[in-house]
C-alpha cells in the first residue's frame, strides 16, 4: 500500500468534514488542475479555534491532511494554529509518498488562509481576494517533457529540460513556448491572423 | 471478501493454458533459440511456433512479427526506428493527441535530434478524423501513427481510413494496437497500416511479451543493437517462455474472440446505460459505437478519481483512472483534455473494464458498493458544495 494505515484511516474516516456557515474566517487553497482544492472553515473564540471544518476535493492524501490539519489545530491558539507547518502534517500521518507531498502544503496553508481571512476582518480591513486563492491557476504542475515537479515560484520554465512554457488557452496545460499547437490537446496555441 | 476485477486496461488474467505453454521454457527447456543444439532447437521451435499464432492474429506473415518485452518498447521501435529508417526523405511526424506516452515521449524524444511533429486533435467522442490527418501531412512527413483503440475512453480509430490517407500520400503509417488486438478482429491487410504493436497482457498472456508487425520490405532500424535474433532488427536471447504464452493467448483470443465479445458487450453496455441513472452527474466519455467490447469509462463530477479507486478497492472492486492524483506525475489524463473535458470533470475519471468471466452479479456488487462512495465523497467536495450553492441562488 503507498498510503500508511494513519493516513488511509483519516481518509477514510476524516474528522471535522463540513461547512461552517457562520463562519469567522474561511480559507481557499489550490484548483482542479493540480488535482486538489481545500476550503477551510474556522469559528474563533478567546483566541482560540474552537471549531474547524473543511472540505476536500482531491485525493487520499489530500482528504487526509485536511482531516488531520483540522484535528491539530481544534483548540489551539490562532498563533499555536499558525505554526503548524506541513512537515509536522506529514509526519503526523506516519509520512507520505513523494509525490504526495504537495498536498500536506495544501492542508496547512488553507488553515492559514483561514485565520489570515479572520485576522483581516478582525482589522476591519478587507478581505484582499474573494474568490479562490489563484495561484497556479490554469497551469499544469510537471513538466509535460520530463514529468519533474515544477518549482511553486517559477512554473513557466522547467530547469531540468531547459524550456520555457506557456499556458494552452483551450485545456489550460502548460505546452512549450513558441509551438504551434498544444502538446497535451493538439489544438493551435496562437490564433491565425 | 469477494474480489471483482474490472481493470482489463491495466492487466488481463494469465490463461491456465497460456502459462502451461509456458512452463517447459522456464523448468527443464531452457536452450537458448540461437543454439544448434537440440536444447536450442527445441526453444526455437516454440517461438516459431508463437511467431505464426500471432502473425494468424493480425493477418499478418510470421516474418513480419518483431518480439519485444512490452507494448511501450513495440511503440518505441516503431516511432523511433521507422522515422530514423526513412529521414533521408524527410523529418516530420504526424500523431493523435490522445496516443499513449510511450508514443507521445518517443516522439518527443526524436524532437530532441531534430524531428519535428504535428498532434491531430480528436473530437469529443475521441475520434481522430482521417481529414485532419491529411491537412496535418506536409512534405517532410515520414511517419503517421494512431492508435487502433484508446484505452482511456475505449474508442476504436477509424484505422483504415487513416492508412489509405497515409497510402495515398506515400506516407508509412503505425498503429498502436495494444488496447485493441485480442479484443477486437485485426487484419493489418484489410487495415492497410505498416506497422502494428500488440501485447500479451492485454488478451490474457503473459506481461512482458508483445510484438511489433512491420510489413515486409518496409525500412525499420533497431531500437536494441545486438546479435542477428528477429531478424538483427531487435537483440537480446528471446524471452522464449513470454513468446510461448504470447503465442497460445494469440490462438486462444483468434478462437474466442467472438464468444467473448457477444458476452461483454451487453455487460459493458448495461453499465454504460444504468451508471449514470443511478449517479447523477455522470458522464460516458467516449462513443457508444465504435468502442471496445470490454470498455466502460465515465467522469464523475465533482470528485476526484484516486478517492473512489481506494474506496472501491475497500469493497474488493478493482477499477482505475486517469486522474492527476493517480498519475504519478500528477498531471490530469492528456486524453480528457484533448477531448474537450475541463479538468475538474477529467480528474473525476474512472474506468470499468471487463474480463473474461464478468458476470451480471459483478455489475450488481458494482452497483451497490459504488453510488454510496460517491455521495461520501461528494459530501466533502468544496465543488460539490459551490454547485448545491449555485443552483440554489
Amino acid at each position: 500500500m503507498m498510503y500508511s494505515d494513519k493516513v488511509m484511516d483519516h481518509f477514510a474516516n476524516p474528522r471535522n468534514v463540513g461547512v461552517i456557515a457562520d463562519a469567522d474566517g474561511v480559507g481557499q487553497v489550490g484548483n482542479p488542475v493540480c488535482g486538489d482544492m481545500m476550503t477551510f472553515y474556522i469559528k474563533v473564540q478567546d483566541g482560540r479555534l474552537q471549531d474547524v471544518k473543511f472540505q476536500t476535493f482531491g485525493c487520499g492524501a489530500a482528504i487526509a491532511v485536511s482531516s488531520m490539519v483540522s484535528e491539530m489545530a481544534k483548540g489551539k491558539t490562532l498563533d499555536e494554529a499558525m505554526a503548524i507547518t506541513n512537515d509536522l502534517v506529514a509526519d503526523e500521518l506516519g509520512g507520505l509518498p513523494k509525490n504526495k507531498m504537495h498536498c500536506s502544503n495544501l492542508g496547512a496553508d488553507a488553515l492559514h488562509e483561514a485565520i489570515k481571512d479572520y485576522r483581516n476582518k478582525q482589522a476591519g480591513r478587507a478581505k484582499p481576494d474573494a474568490g479562490p486563492a489563484e495561484h497556479h491557476e490554469g497551469e499544469g504542475c510537471a513538466c509535460p517533457y520530463c514529468d519533474t515537479a515544477l518549482e511553486e515560484e517559477n512554473k513557466k520554465v522547467c530547469r531540468a529540460c531547459q524550456i520555457e512554457f506557456e499556458e494552452c488557452p483551450s485545456c489550460g496545460g502548460i505546452t512549450k513556448k513558441g509551438d504551434a499547437t498544444c502538446i497535451h490537446c493538439g489544438r493551435p496555441l496562437h490564433a491565425k491572423s | 471478501m469477494k474480489r471483482t476485477y474490472l481493470d482489463h486496461i491495466a492487466a488481463t488474467p494469465l490463461r491456465a493454458e497460456a502459462f502451461e505453454a509456458m512452463r517447459p521454457f522456464l523448468t527443464g527447456s531452457f536452450g537458448n533459440p540461437q543454439s544448434l543444439h537440440s536444447a536450442g532447437q527445441e526453444a526455437l521451435a516454440a517461438v516459431d511456433a508463437a511467431r505464426e499464432e500471432v502473425a494468424a492474429l493480425i493477418g499478418a506473415s510470421a516474418g513480419e512479427i518483431y518480439f519485444t518485452a512490452s507494448g511501450s518498447e513495440a511503440n518505441n521501435f516503431a516511432i523511433k526506428g521507422l522515422a530514423t529508417g526513412q529521414q533521408a526523405r524527410g523529418r516530420h511526424i504526424v500523431v493523435s493527441a490522445i496516443e499513449h506516452n510511450s508514443v507521445l515521449n518517443a516522439v518527443k524524444a526524436l524532437e530532441r535530434s531534430g524531428f519535428s511533429s504535428t498532434l491531430v486533435p480528436v473530437d469529443r467522442e475521441g475520434r481522430v478524423d482521417p481529414a485532419e490527418v491529411a491537412k496535418a501531412l506536409t512534405k517532410e512527413t515520414v511517419l503517421v501513427s494512431v492508435m487502433t483503440a484508446n484505452s482511456e475512453v475505449g474508442t476504436i480509430e477509424p484505422v483504415a481510413e487513416i492508412a489509405a490517407v497515409c497510402r495515398s500520400r506515400n506516407v508509412l503509417f503505425h498503429t498502436d494496437a495494444v488496447a485493441a488486438a485480442g479484443n477486437i478482429p485485426l487484419d493489418v491487410k484489410a487495415l492497410g497500416v505498416d506497422a502494428l504493436s500488440l501485447a500479451g497482457d492485454q488478451f490474457y498472456g503473459p506481461k512482458g511479451s508483445a510484438a511489433l508487425y512491420v510489413r515486409k520490405s518496409v525500412r525499420i532500424l533497431p531500437l536494441i543493437d545486438g546479435g542477428i535474433q528477429e531478424g538483427g532488427r531487435r537483440g537480446g536471447t528471446e524471452n522464449v517462455a513470454g513468446i510461448a504464452g504470447l503465442g497460445k493467448a494469440a490462438a486462444l483470443a483468434r478462437a474466442e474472440m467472438a464468444a467473448r465479445t457477444a458476452a461483454l458487450v451487453p455487460l459493458r453496455d448495461r453499465l454504460l446505460d444504468e451508471l449514470p441513472r443511478r449517479i447523477g452527474h455522470v458522464i460516458v466519455t467516449g462513443p457508444r459505437a465504435n468502442r471496445l467490447p470490454h470498455h466502460a469509462s465515465f467522469c464523475v463530477e465533482f470528485v476526484e478519481g484516486e478517492g473512489m479507486l481506494l474506496f472501491l478497492d475497500m469493497k474488493g472492486i478493482a477499477a482505475s483512472s486517469g486522474s492527476a492524483c493517480t498519475s504519478k506525475a500528477l498531471k490530469a489524463s492528456h486524453v480528457l483534455l484533448a477531448m474537450g473535458l475541463d479538468h475538474a470533470a477529467a480528474q473525476g475519471s474512472l474506468v470499468f473494464s471487463l474480463i473474461d468471466g464478468t458476470s451480471n452479479g459483478d455489475i450488481d456488487t458494482l452497483f451497490e458498493a459504488f453510488p454510496p462512495i460517491v455521495e461520501r465523497l461528494r459530501a466533502m467536495s468544496p465543488l460539490y458544495t459551490q454547485y448545491l450553492k449555485e443552483r440554489g441562488s
